[in-house]
């Protein structure tokens, strides 16, 4: 079973509709979408939840008024700024759940033993049946942290799926950016594949997270996706990419199907048979010989 | 005045609303700053090509156990909730790379033994695009933690004139962090399936932040229903509806900001500031 | 000597646990007398980050001198190589085998982390 992960950096860059389409070409495969902030892939695949479960991403502190001797000693300790006296007026302290980093340390200085510390449930995540195979997917609720423990939790959930049934492949939905939801969904996978674009800032995203596979050690491929928007630009990261010993698996032209498909309900690859269609299949069956050690 | 601009998700468009605020505001005379706290994918200074004048590295503070004065009673190991320090039988052992810097493991040392060294986790660019102030953090790759850098970002941006936020993408803690103390929320959203579950989303994550909000929608091709029916539900007004120009996807392909391509975005932005504005003073009455 | 097992139960007959961080309990054993003692792994299994961390320094405490386990990752190692504890991986089976397999010497001493680290 190979792991292959679906990322790029910047967001915006089509990396969802790419990552649909490959899991409609893939044979055996599960999927995971540790894009868990904005995970969209449901939204292409109508997955039908199977098992549900909470996730607590960690703790955050509770003033009890009834106990506390306002003496300020958490406010002057909590180094994320998180006790704050409350917009009221009121002379008592509150913590504010946003900021609060779930440190504890203010429950366990507070001389009067009136601030609890609480698990609370930062979000859900589900293991469900699409039309490509099992997916394991999951809800961050808005605002809350510690989404690198839940990627790792659905990723090592779907991994387990993947060797249970016996898939080829068991195919991620990375998270964007650079911190630590994505190095969550990197870190220890077979193959990155990195979708761009050619602009400015895909061009400069790109070596930023080009660098962050190579500290994973994480074989790394290209797709440059709207390729044609910049052929220039195109041609541009291409030769930088491999001056890095990176490889250009793919170019996926710009379409307007591709929009369409995502109202649609469905992947590019169900939607048309079109040529933007081919160059997704092309970029795929590379992945394919790279993960096979054809190529 | 503080204004962040952020997104559900990436690529919709924020960073070239931010900037292109930015050179309306400082054409219209204002005294502005662009504060990047996209620190994982900063990519402002690629279309405002700032003059940079100073670079500053920024940590995080991490306990360094000195093992002489370390009696090994063990209160930091149960303390800290990250695992980032051990107590074994003879010795202490850190995982910097797991710390928060809260401090907690120094405080409460009874044997005084912990110091707290600063961990480098990225660096804030400061500089000026002709007459806009420029700020911009970046963070060091492989690094998980951009919450404390976003932080450090925020304090240098002067509390005088106008600043404008330019905010990670998405809904958790990093976006939280970048917008949770300005004065005015623009949300940037596309006319997509996804552009709008990640529009709900995060209408949902600030409808708790007191600050009034408003919405641009970017690359509109036409109306949009779905999108205003969305936003009319949450209670947030739709400022500007930037259509989908080819000349604006060239220009910032080619790292050339719209305003510099398309006269007619003048007006665009006009009528953004005006919303915000007028937004803005209501929430103060 | 005294060994620790990562156990998906209580006893012998259970089966062994391949994950050490958040096994469900450790099962110390004593070569010589055949002795054995159940510590739940519990608060760990649900624990916010540094299972693995938080693991070795349970089994550290334990007072073993070598850990029969599935996968353990860096930093997990690196918590047990400093409480001088040896690794031995160990394929599925019940407690009671892998205990017969390392007194037979069949076990692999593990000598670096064998699986990748959770970046939380
Ligand atoms: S738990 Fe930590 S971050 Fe939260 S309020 Fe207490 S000291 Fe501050
Ligand atoms: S500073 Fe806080 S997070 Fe860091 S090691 Fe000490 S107790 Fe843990």
């Amino acid at each position: 079973m190979k792991e292959i992960v679906v990322i790029s950096g910047k967001g915006g860059t089509g990396k969802t509709s790419i990552t649909g389409a490959f899991a409609g070409l893939a044979k055996k495969c599960v999927l995971a979408d540790c894009d868990v902030d904005a995970a969209d892939l449901h939204l292409l695949l109508q997955p039908q939840v199977r098992e549900r479960y909470e996730f607590s991403g960690g703790g955050r502190a509770e003033i009890k008024a009834e106990k506390c001797l306002k003496c300020g000693l958490c406010r002057q300790l909590c180094r994320f700024d998180a006790v704050r006296r409350p917009a009221d007026g009121s002379s008592f302290l509150t913590v504010n759940s946003l900021a609060c980093e779930g440190c504890g340390l203010c429950a366990h200085i507070c001389p009067a033993g009136a601030i609890e510390f609480k698990p609370v449930v930062d979000g859900e995540w589900y293991v469900s049946d699409t039309r490509m195979g099992s997916m394991v997917h999951a809800c961050l609720y808005p605002g809350e942290g510690n989404s690198g423990k839940l990627v790792t939790l659905v990723r090592s959930r779907a991994r387990e799926i993947a060797t249970g049934n016996g898939s080829d492949y068991l195919l991620i939905d990375g998270s964007p950016g650079l911190g630590c939801p994505v190095i969550a969904s990197v870190a220890g996978s077979d193959l990155a594949v990195i979708v761009t674009e050619p602009t400015v800032s895909g061009e400069h995203d790109l070596l930023r997270i080009a660098g962050l596979t190579k500290h994973f050690r994480v074989p790394t491929v290209i797709c440059i996706n709207r390729s044609d928007i910049n052929s220039a630009a195109s041609d541009r990261i291409a030769a930088v990419a491999e001056a890095q010993g990176v490889k250009v698996i793919g170019r996926v032209r710009y379409d307007k199907a591709v929009t369409e498909a995502q109202i649609a309900g469905k992947t590019v690859n169900e939607y048309t048979d079109g040529p933007v269609a081919g160059d997704i299949l092309a970029a795929w069956q590379r992945i394919i010989n790279l993960t096979e050690g054809k190529e | 005045m503080k204004i962040a601009v952020a997104s559900g998700k990436g690529g919709t468009g924020k960073t070239t609303v931010a900037v292109n605020l930015c050179l309306f505001l400082v054409d219209a005379g204002l005294q502005v700053t662009y504060a990047d706290c996209d620190v994982e994918e900063p990519d402002g200074h690629l279309f405002l090509k700032p003059e940079i004048v100073t670079r500053r590295r920024t940590g995080i503070p991490v306990p360094h156990v000195d093992p002489e004065a370390c009696n090994l009673c063990g209160e930091c190991g149960s303390l800290c909730r990250y695992s980032a320090i051990v107590v074994l039988k003879d010795r202490v052992m850190t995982f910097p790379e797991l710390c928060h810097g809260c401090g907690g493991c120094a405080y409460i040392c009874p044997a005084r033994a912990i110091a707290e060294v600063d961990r480098p986790i990225g660096s804030i660019d400061r500089g000026n695009a002709g007459k806009l102030g420029f700020i911009s953090g970046c963070l060091d790759i492989g690094q998980a933690m951009s919450p404390p850098l976003i932080k450090e970002v925020l304090k240098e941006t002067p509390d005088d004139g106008v600043t404008i936020v330019d905010a990670p993408p998405g809904t958790s803690c990093p976006a939280m962090t970048a917008v949770g103390d300005c004065d005015y929320l623009l949300l940037v959203t596309e006319p997509t399936p996804f552009g709008r579950h990640d529009l709900e989303l995060m209408l949902k994550a600030v409808c708790s932040l007191p600050m009034p909000k408003g919405v641009v929608m970017n690359r509109v091709n036409g109306p949009d229903a779905a999108t205003e029916e969305l936003c009319d539900k949450y209670g947030v007004p739709v400022l500007a509806r930037i259509p989908e120009d080819r000349l604006v996807a060239e220009a910032y392909s080619k790292g050339l900001t719209a305003w510099e391509a398309v006269s007619g975005y003048r007006t665009v932005f006009a009528d953004l500031w005006s919303g915000i504005q007028k937004d803005a003073g209501r929430c103060g009455e | 000597m005294r060994v620790a097992i990562t156990s998906q139960g209580r006893d012998r007959d259970s089966l062994l646990d391949r994950r050490f961080g958040r096994a469900a309990f450790f099962i110390v054993a004593d070569t010589e007398t055949g002795e054995l003692s159940v510590h739940d792994n519990a608060q760990n299994l649900n624990a916010a980050q540094g299972a693995g961390i938080q693991a070795g320094s349970t089994v550290a405490g334990l007072d073993v001198e070598a850990l029969i386990t599935g996968n353990v990752g860096p930093k997990a190692y690196a918590v047990l190589k400093a409480a001088g504890i040896r690794i031995y991986l160990a394929p599925d089976g019940t407690v009671a085998q892998s205990l017969q397999r390392f007194k037979d010497g069949l076990l692999e001493e593990s000598l670096s982390a064998n699986v990748e680290g959770h970046w939380v």
